[in-house]
C-alpha cells in the first residue's frame, strides 16, 4: 500500500530528525547545568517555540478532534483552555519561577519553603503527573503507528520511547531545547497545510454540517474487533457480515432504531447516505445537537464545562514539563515575553484541532462506530482528498503527529528523569558528575518505560480525557502550592503538604475511580469525572487554613524568599536594557 | 573544552544555588522594615494585576460557558454562514487571549519600572 509505505517514510523521516537534533547536542551537552537547563541561554523565541513543541502534544490535538466529531461545540473548551492555561500562567508564576533560580518544581518548594518534606511531597506528584501525562502519549503513537501502517499496537509506543531515551540521555536539556524549537515548527507546518487545503475543498464543494444523524460520505467497510454493543439512531437497512444480536448475517438486513449485539469480526459495509450505528459507550448526536452549546449528549454539561475550565487553564502552571522550560530563560522580564509568545503560538495552533473535528463528522462519521475517533486526524486527508495527493496529506499528518509525540514525550521525560536522579536515584550525596549525569539517564530510563507498560493496559481510554485528568491533578496540587508560594508569604510547610495530600489525595482518587471503575452516568459519575471544581478549592482552603492554624512553621527566610522571587533584575547592578 | 568545576560548600538544599543578588541597594538586601516596605507594595501591586487578569480570564470563559445555558437563542446568530458560539469559541477568544497577555507584560514591566525608579531616586 502506498499509503502505508509513505506513513511509514514520514515516521521514520521524523525520528531520524528528532535523533540527529538531539545527538547534535551530545558534543556540547557535557556539564550538568547542561543537562537540566541548557545553561539558562535560549533566546525567547526559540525558547516559546521550544515551550510550544513541547506543551502541543498530539494526545491533546488528535483527541480533540476526535472529541469534536463525537460531542460537538462543548469540545471546544479544550483547545480554548489549553491557550488560557498559559496566560494565566503568565501572569501568576512565570516571571517568579525564573527569578526563584530553582531546577525543578521540587526545588522551587524547598527555596520557598525550606522543607524536605515538601520537596519529597512535590517529587512524588511531579512523577506522578509526568506518567499520567506520558501514557495517553504513548498510547497515541500506538494508535497512529496502527491506523496509518497496520503495525501492532506495541511498536508505536516503543518507537517512541526509544527515540526519546537516545536523545534526552545523550544531550539532555539543550538539545531537547534545539529539537523541541524544530518540531514545533514541523507540527504546526504539519497540520496547517492539510488544515488549509481541507477547508478550501471543503468550500469549493459547498459542503454543509447536516442537521440529522451522520450519514457515510463514500462506501466504507468497517471491521469490528470485538464485540461490540452499537445504537441505531434511525431503522435502515444495513449490510453486515457477520452476527447482529446472536444471528448470523450475511448482505442487507433491516436494522431497528435501538441498541444490537455485533459479534466479533462482524463486517459493517456502509454505503453513501447511510446512518452511521454508534459505539454504546458514545452519545448519537444529531448535527443540530452537536452545533448547540452544551448539546454534546453528556450528563451535566454546563457543570462540566466550568470544571473543565478550570482544570486546564490552573492545571497548565502545574505540568511538570512547561515549569522546566521557564527555567532556560536569562532572567524573569524574559520568561514573561517568551510566555507572551507562547500564548499566540498556540493561538495560532489551536484553530486547527475543531477544523479537522468538523470535518471529520462530514467525512468519517464511521470512527463513530468503533468509537476510535481519536484518527480523526489521521483518517480525514486520505479520506477527503483522492488518489496521490491525499496520501502525501496523510503522511504529512503523520509526519506531525508523530513529531508531536516526541517532542512532549521527551519534555516530561526530561522533567520526570531530573525528579527521578535528583530525589530518588542519587544515593547519600554524590556530587560527582559523571554520577549524576548516570543517574539521569536511569532515570531517563524509568520516566518512560513504567507510562510505556501501563499505556500497553490503557488502550480503550481516551486521549483527550487522559490528559484531561492529568490537567485535573496538576491543577490540584501545583497550582495551590505555585500560587500561594508566589504570592502569599504566610504559607507555611505544614499548610503546603496538607494541601498537596488533600488535592492530590482527591484528585487521584476520582482519576482512579473514573478510569477504573466507571460509575452509572449521573451526578457521582460527572462529579468525578471532572474533579476540579470542588478538588482546587478545597486544595486552596486546606492549604490556606493550616498555614494559619501553623504560624509557628513559618520558615525564617520566608520574607527573603519572597524578596527574590519579585525583585525584577534590573535592580541587581546592572540598569536594564533602555534604562538610564 | 573542559567543563566547569563544580565547587561543594555546605549546600543547604539540594537546589542548586544562585549567586547571591550581585549588588542590590543596601535597605533591601539588609531585609530592614525600610526595605520590606518597599518589596511588600510590589508584591502588591503586582498581586492585584495577577489577581484581576486570571479572574478576568478564567470569569470570562466561563461567562461564555454560562451564557449558553442562559440565553441558548444566542447560537441562532450567524455571522459568514458560523453560528455566534462556535465564531467566539473557535476564533474570537484567541485576539482577546493574546491582548490580554500583551496588556499584562506590560502593567507587569511598568509596576517593576515604578518600582525601581522609587528606589534609586529616593
Amino acid at each position: 500500500m502506498t499509503g502505508q509505505l509513505a506513513a511509514i517514510l514520514a515516521v521514520g523521516l521524523v525520528a531520524l530528525v528528532a535523533a540527529l537534533a538531539g545527538t547534535f547536542g551530545l558534543r556540547r551537552g557535557r556539564t550538568v547545568a547542561d543537562f537540566y537547563v541548557a545553561s539558562r541561554s535560549v533566546t525567547p523565541a526559540r525558547n516559546a517555540a521550544a515551550i510550544g513543541g513541547e506543551y502541543l502534544s498530539a494526545a491533546s490535538f488528535l483527541g480533540i478532534a476526535g472529541l469534536v466529531l463525537v460531542y460537538g461545540y462543548d469540545m471546544l473548551w479544550y483547545p480554548v483552555g489549553y491557550t488560557a492555561g498559559y496566560l494565566v500562567l503568565l501572569v501568576l508564576v512565570a516571571a517568579p519561577l525564573r527569578r526563584s533560580g530553582a531546577y525543578t518544581l521540587p526545588d522551587f518548594a524547598q527555596i520557598r519553603l525550606g522543607s524536605r518534606s515538601v520537596r519529597t511531597m512535590s517529587s512524588i506528584l511531579v512523577v506522578l503527573i509526568g506518567w499520567l501525562y506520558l501514557v495517553p502519549q504513548l498510547s497515541g503513537a500506538a494508535l497512529t503507528l496502527s491506523t496509518q501502517t497496520g503495525a501492532p499496537d506495541w511498536l508505536g509506543g516503543a518507537v517512541v520511547c526509544v527515540v526519546v531515551v537516545i536523545s534526552v540521555a545523550a544531550g539532555g536539556m539543550r538539545s531537547i531545547t534545539f529539537s523541541q524549537a524544530v518540531l514545533f515548527w514541523l507540527k504546526f507546518t504539519a497540520l496547517l497545510l492539510p488544515a488549509i487545503v481541507l477547508l478550501a475543498l471543503w468550500h469549493q464543494r459547498g459542503d454543509q454540517v447536516g442537521s440529522g444523524y451522520p450519514t457515510s460520505r463514500s462506501a466504507v467497510s468497517v471491521t469490528l474487533t470485538a464485540p461490540t454493543t452499537v445504537r441505531a439512531p434511525v431503522s435502515e437497512v444495513l449490510t453486515l457480515v457477520g452476527t447482529v444480536d446472536g444471528r448470523p448475517v450475511n448482505g442487507p438486513v433491516a436494522v431497528g432504531a435501538g441498541s444490537h449485539l455485533l459479534g466479533a469480526g462482524t463486517r459493517v459495509d456502509l454505503r453513501p447516505g447511510d446512518v452511521v450505528p454508534v459505539v454504546s459507550s458514545l452519545p448519537a448526536r444529531t448535527g443540530s445537537q452537536w452545533l448547540q452549546p452544551l448539546g454534546s449528549g453528556l450528563q451535566h454539561p454546563l457543570y462540566a464545562s466550568l470544571s473543565l475550565i478550570l482544570a486546564i487553564c490552573l492545571g497548565t502552571m502545574g505540568l511538570p514539563h512547561v515549569l522546566v522550560r521557564f527555567y532556560t530563560n536569562p532572567d524573569g522580564r524574559e520568561a514573561r515575553r517568551t510566555t507572551l509568545i507562547v500564548v499566540i503560538l498556540l493561538s495560532g495552533f489551536y484553530l486547527l484541532p475543531t477544523v479537522f473535528g468538523v470535518l471529520g463528522r462530514s467525512f468519517v462519521p464511521d470512527l463513530l462506530l468503533t468509537g476510535q475517533t481519536d484518527a480523526t486526524v489521521l483518517l480525514l486527508p486520505q479520506r477527503m482528498v483522492p488518489g496521490w495527493p491525499g496520501v502525501v496529506l496523510g503522511a504529512v499528518v503523520t509526519a506531525g503527529a508523530f513529531a508531536a509525540f516526541l517532542s512532549t514525550a521527551s519534555g516530561l521525560t526530561v522533567s520526570v528523569a531530573g525528579v527521578l536522579a535528583q530525589d530518588f536515584l542519587r544515593r547519600g550525596r554524590e556530587v560527582l558528575q559523571h554520577r549524576r549525569i548516570t543517574a539521569f539517564r536511569v532515570g531517563a530510563l524509568l520516566a518512560v518505560g513504567v507510562p510505556y507498560g501501563l499505556s500497553l493496559f490503557a488502550r480503550q481510554l481516551s486521549l483527550a480525557a487522559v490528559v484531561g485528568l492529568a490537567f485535573a491533578v496538576a491543577a490540584s496540587t501545583f497550582c495551590p502550592l505555585l500560587v500561594l508560594g508566589v504570592w502569599w508569604q504566610r504559607l507555611t510547610p505544614t499548610g503546603a503538604i496538607a494541601g498537596l495530600c488533600a488535592g492530590g489525595g482527591l484528585a487521584t482518587t476520582a482519576v482512579l475511580l473514573t478510569v477504573a471503575a466507571p460509575l452509572r452516568p449521573g451526578w457521582p459519575a460527572t462529579l468525578l469525572a471532572q474533579p476540579a471544581a470542588w478538588s482546587v478549592p478545597i486544595a486552596f482552603l486546606v492549604m490556606i487554613v493550616v498555614s494559619l492554624l501553623t504560624p509557628h512553621r513559618l520558615p525564617p527566610g520566608a520574607a527573603r524568599a519572597m524578596a527574590r522571587l519579585h525583585l525584577p533584575e534590573g535592580l541587581t547592578g546592572d540598569p536594564g536594557p533602555g534604562r538610564h | 573544552m573542559t567543563p566547569d568545576r563544580i565547587r561543594i560548600a555546605h549546600p543547604r538544599t539540594d537546589a542548586a544555588r544562585t549567586p547571591a543578588a550581585r549588588t542590590p541597594t543596601g535597605e533591601i538586601e539588609q531585609q530592614t522594615a525600610v526595605g520590606q516596605w518597599y518589596i511588600a507594595s510590589l508584591i502588591r501591586s503586582q498581586r492585584r494585576l495577577a489577581a484581576t487578569v486570571t479572574i478576568a480570564a478564567i470569569g470570562g470563559l466561563m461567562a461564555v460557558a454560562a451564557a449558553s445555558a442562559l440565553w441558548p437563542g444566542w447560537s441562532r446568530w450567524r455571522l459568514l454562514g458560523i453560528s455566534a458560539p462556535w465564531l467566539v469559541l473557535g476564533l474570537g477568544v484567541y485576539p482577546v487571549m493574546i491582548a490580554a497577555a500583551a496588556l499584562a507584560v506590560r502593567h507587569a514591566e511598568r509596576n517593576e519600572r515604578a518600582f525601581v525608579d522609587l528606589i534609586r531616586h529616593q
